[in-house]
């Protein structure tokens, strides 16, 4: 039982790491898209303030452009650790919207500390008996944010499932895989509350565990609540990435490259080529203005005027 | 919250009845505003011929299906053009947006208070942002994915003609203003949505809205221009202009055409020229005063920078786009400079900018930093405007056009000018990038078939005139006069509806128009009285 744990977390760990770089690699494959960028666009410095731009500046082309990395970051972090929009625009959701994922944040942490302490045991850094500082730190702080992250999380999980299925509003759009997902979680949740409540107080076991993976070494998992824990965390982190929770990672796409991707087209071959690429792209939409006269790219169906029968900016149409 | 019954997300997909009706009791209240009448019934011939099955009016001419054929030949047609919208080669200018916003909206309804419509019809579910989304989105699952399981997995739906019909029109049920893509946390956008649904009745069925299509763009790339001006009757008009304004104003100019290597190549959006000449003759003024270099083109679609593609169609689009640029290159001048229209300026200045090739690229910007450097006279570069506030000593507010604003950031410069020019300016709340649109963008401004204006007016334009009324608050009354700068001819003209619709002049004295008109009415070298409150500004 122990081994097939042990292989579906390297399994796990497996889909997780190929479905985020199979999501990413699509993404960057994509064309290249119009510019659709939404204000305030957040690197735009003392301008997002107000939601203003550099086209303010007459002659903007011939200016410096000025990207402010620290109002980017600024409006990263409020939108990221703090749900800033929720908060602004649904504050009823973000009461139980906020814990989850706040919840979901100190449990990373969690994790990463676990594997942190691992790391440290497997080079020799003792956490049980006479224990120096830097072992009492790492388990001294994973045993706060677990039990927190868990429940602050659950909390969250809990008040989002009642959510949908109490507000009308939110049932109409809610669908099975809605509800799973949220279940999913918390039972993941609670599995863990009750890991560390009976069996494992200190996490000491996982921290065990966990170095056991990392040295390929599958000892027996010490207890049965660590080891449904584990195969449950195994298969979760496995399934987010393949449903629409993987926004947690191509959030970074729908702002960085949609929502403020206002990068003027000013000397820059590389925007010029991937124009020349999607202009040669075939054009196949089937209404007559579109299609006539065998034109078949976007750049020659750009060019004819279907209302004059000609090529665009011809001698005949001036 | 009204007490219409609660849609789901299938009945779109059922019988032939109207999906939901906008009650009179159910709209959002006006301050010390009357109530609207009840709407009026859609004509017998267009209901016995087009799939007007949505709500109390109909944009969108789908032709109504009298053969199970028909239907069966409606739905295969959307669904092919369904399958094009996610194919990167067809699709390549809105294959990122369109596909990240399938793939990642978790559903949470954030968006639905930010839409004016949704807020102005008492939450009617059928306007909701994200309602045509998911039936949109369940669509693309089942049957472009072709996900198993997917009615379970995703929520059910059906692909029935009604279906499409209901789908097509609910894309015309949004001003594409983008302000619920605003507050959406994960990045997803419902208005774009629309627009691509737009684009697949357009691309593939060849079905339009006929303001936007045969008397928009196709006008334009034919005559020159939607308003149907050629280049003759346009320079006819400009010269009546001229001499109007000259008489008016005292100050004596004339509007230069086709001038090669000049700096500026001006595009004012031809529907000014017919409905609101004021406007283009305070450029003529401002340009001329600031001794600028500037000229206007008689090119074909070069004396309109209207661009309707934007609201529906990538081909049209692009085709007008470069003609836009195609008239610069030829003159040679040095930039192009938008006048007071705000799809114009999203489209040519920023949605153009990755269609033009390499050789087509000119650099293109608005008049609005123009026109605050030029009052401010920045850098001692123009020449030097005298200008007496005092002129427009009457209570401003100003709209902000959300192609403008939320969509360009360009937000200050036209502040920078009331400040100066008007003493008693006031802000609508909200205001900037978060304003509410005009209620006419996307179209809807120059559409008056069915009940599409009164839909403008009871519910699109709702949330506008609370907007407007407010920041008059204190000077409510036909007593004081009352001026709303609107520097975009889509949302002037829904504006100019809205007053009219009302009867905001006679109850509230209250007048609109563009900026370049308080600038000219605050101009010491021109007669007092640019700006007249009379019934001609109607």
């Amino acid at each position: 039982m122990s081994m097939l744990v042990y292989l579906l977390v390297y399994a796990a760990l497996l889909v997780f790491a190929a479905a985020v770089i199979i999501r990413f690699v699509s993404y960057l494959r994509n064309p290249i898209h119009v510019r659709w960028e939404l204000y305030p666009v957040a690197h735009e410095g003392a301008k997002a303030a107000y939601g203003g731009s550099f086209m303010e500046e007459v002659e903007w082309w011939n200016k410096p452009r000025e990207v402010s990395k620290l109002t980017k970051a600024k409006a990263m972090a409020a939108e990221i650790l703090l749900l800033k929009a929720v908060w602004e625009h649904n504050r009823s959701l973000w009461f139980v919207s906020f814990p989850f994922h706040f919840g979901l944040y100190m449990i990373a942490g969690f994790l990463a500390l676990i594997v942190l302490g691992a790391i440290t045991g497997l080079s020799g850094v003792p956490f049980t008996g006479e224990i120096g500082p830097l072992a009492a730190f790492i388990s001294g702080l994973t045993a706060v944010l677990g039990p927190v992250g868990l429940v602050l999380c659950l909390v969250g999980a809990t008040g989002l499932l009642l959510r949908r299925v109490m507000d009308g509003d939110l049932r109409t759009y809610s669908a099975v895989s809605h509800y799973f997902n949220l279940v999913f979680f918390i039972v993941w949740l609670i599995l863990g509350l009750l890991l560390w409540w009976t069996a494992d107080p200190t996490f000491a076991q996982l921290r065990g565990l966990v170095a056991n993976l990392i040295s390929f070494n599958p000892e027996a998992i010490p207890s049965g609540l660590l080891t449904a824990w584990i195969a449950v965390s195994a298969v979760l982190m496995a399934y987010i990435p393949l449903t629409h929770m993987s926004h947690f990672f191509m959030k970074y796409f729908l702002y960085h490259d949609i929502r403020w991707g206002d990068e003027p087209n000013v000397n820059s071959p590389e925007t010029d080529a991937k124009i020349a690429t999607v202009l040669n792209y075939p054009v196949t939409w089937a209404a007559p203005h579109v299609l006539s006269e065998g034109r078949k790219t976007w750049a020659e169906v750009a060019t004819w005027n279907p209302a004059r029968q000609s090529e665009l900016g011809s001698e005949e149409e001036a | 919250m009204n007490n219409r019954k609660k849609l789901s997300i299938n009945d779109v997909s059922r019988g032939d009845d109207l999906l939901s009706s906008v009650e009179i009791e159910d709209l959002m209240p006006l301050p010390d505003m009357p109530e609207e009448q009840e709407w009026k019934p859609i004509g017998e011939s267009t209901l016995e011929n087009y799939a007007c099955i949505l709500d109390n009016t109909a944009i969108l001419p789908i032709p109504r299906p009298k053969t199970t054929e028909e239907e069966g030949e409606l739905v295969r047609k959307f669904l092919t053009g369904m399958e094009k919208l996610f194919q990167k080669e067809n699709n390549w200018t809105f294959y990122s947006q369109l596909v990240t916003t399938m793939d990642h909206c978790v559903k949470c309804n954030t968006c639905s208070a930010s839409c004016h419509i949704y807020e102005a019809s008492g939450e009617n579910e059928m306007y909701r942002p994200t309602f045509r989304t998911e039936v949109f989105r369940r669509l693309y699952r089942k049957y472009v994915k072709k996900e198993a399981l997917s009615d379970w997995r995703n929520g059910p739906i059906d692909l029935t003609w009604q279906t499409v019909a209901r789908l097509g029109e609910m894309a015309y049920r949004c001003n594409l203003c983008r302000r619920c893509a605003q507050a959406c946390p994960i990045g997803a956008d419902n208005a774009l949505v629309a627009r691509e649904i737009r684009k697949i009745f357009s691309q593939e069925l060849n079905i339009t809205a006929p303001e936007l299509h045969e008397k928009g763009s196709m006008l334009q790339l034919k005559t020159g221009s939607s308003t149907n001006m050629n280049s003759l009757v346009v320079k006819d008009n400009m010269e009546f202009i001229d001499e109007d304004i000259n008489e008016l104003s005292g100050f004596n100019y004339e509007t230069p055409w086709d001038v090669e290597g000049a700096d500026i190549l001006l595009i004012h959006n031809a529907g000014e020229i017919l409905s609101w000449p004021d406007n283009v003759g305070a450029f003529g003024i401002i340009f001329e005063a600031a001794g600028l270099s500037w000229t206007l083109s008689s090119d074909l679609a070069a004396y309109d920078s209207i661009n309707y593609g934007v609201f529906y169609d990538d081909v049209q689009f692009a085709r007008t786009a470069l003609l836009h640029a195609h008239a610069a290159k030829k003159l040679g001048v040095k930039k192009i400079v938008l006048g007071e229209c705000g799809h114009a300026h999203k489209a040519l200045t920023v949605i153009a900018d990755r269609v033009l090739p390499e050789g087509m690229k000119i650099p293109r910007e608005s008049c609005f930093p123009l026109l605050r450097d030029i009052v401010f006279n920045k850098d001692g570069k123009y020449n030097n405007i005298q200008f007496d506030p005092s002129r427009n000593d009457f209570p401003v507010t100003v709209h902000d056009p959300c192609n403008l604003t939320r969509l360009m950031g360009i937000i200050k410069p036209q502040r920078e000018v009331l400040h100066k020019l008007c003493p008693q300016f006031r802000e609508m709340t909200p205001h900037g990038a978060n304003n509410y649109c005009c209620g006419g963008g996307s179209g809807f401004a120059i559409m008056g078939r069915n009940n599409i204006p009164d839909w403008r007016m009871k519910v699109s334009g709702r949330k506008k005139i609370e907007q407007i009324l407010n920041a008059f608050s204190d000077c409510r009354g036909p007593e004081t006069p009352k001026y709303v700068c609107a520097p975009c001819s889509n949302c002037k003209g829904q504006i100019r509806d809205m007053i009219e619709h009302h009867n905001l002049l006679e109850r509230e004295n209250m007048i609109y128009a563009g900026l370049v008109e308080l600038i000219v009415n605050a101009m010491v070298d021109v007669n007092p009285g640019f700006i007249k409150w009379e019934d001609d500004m109607m």
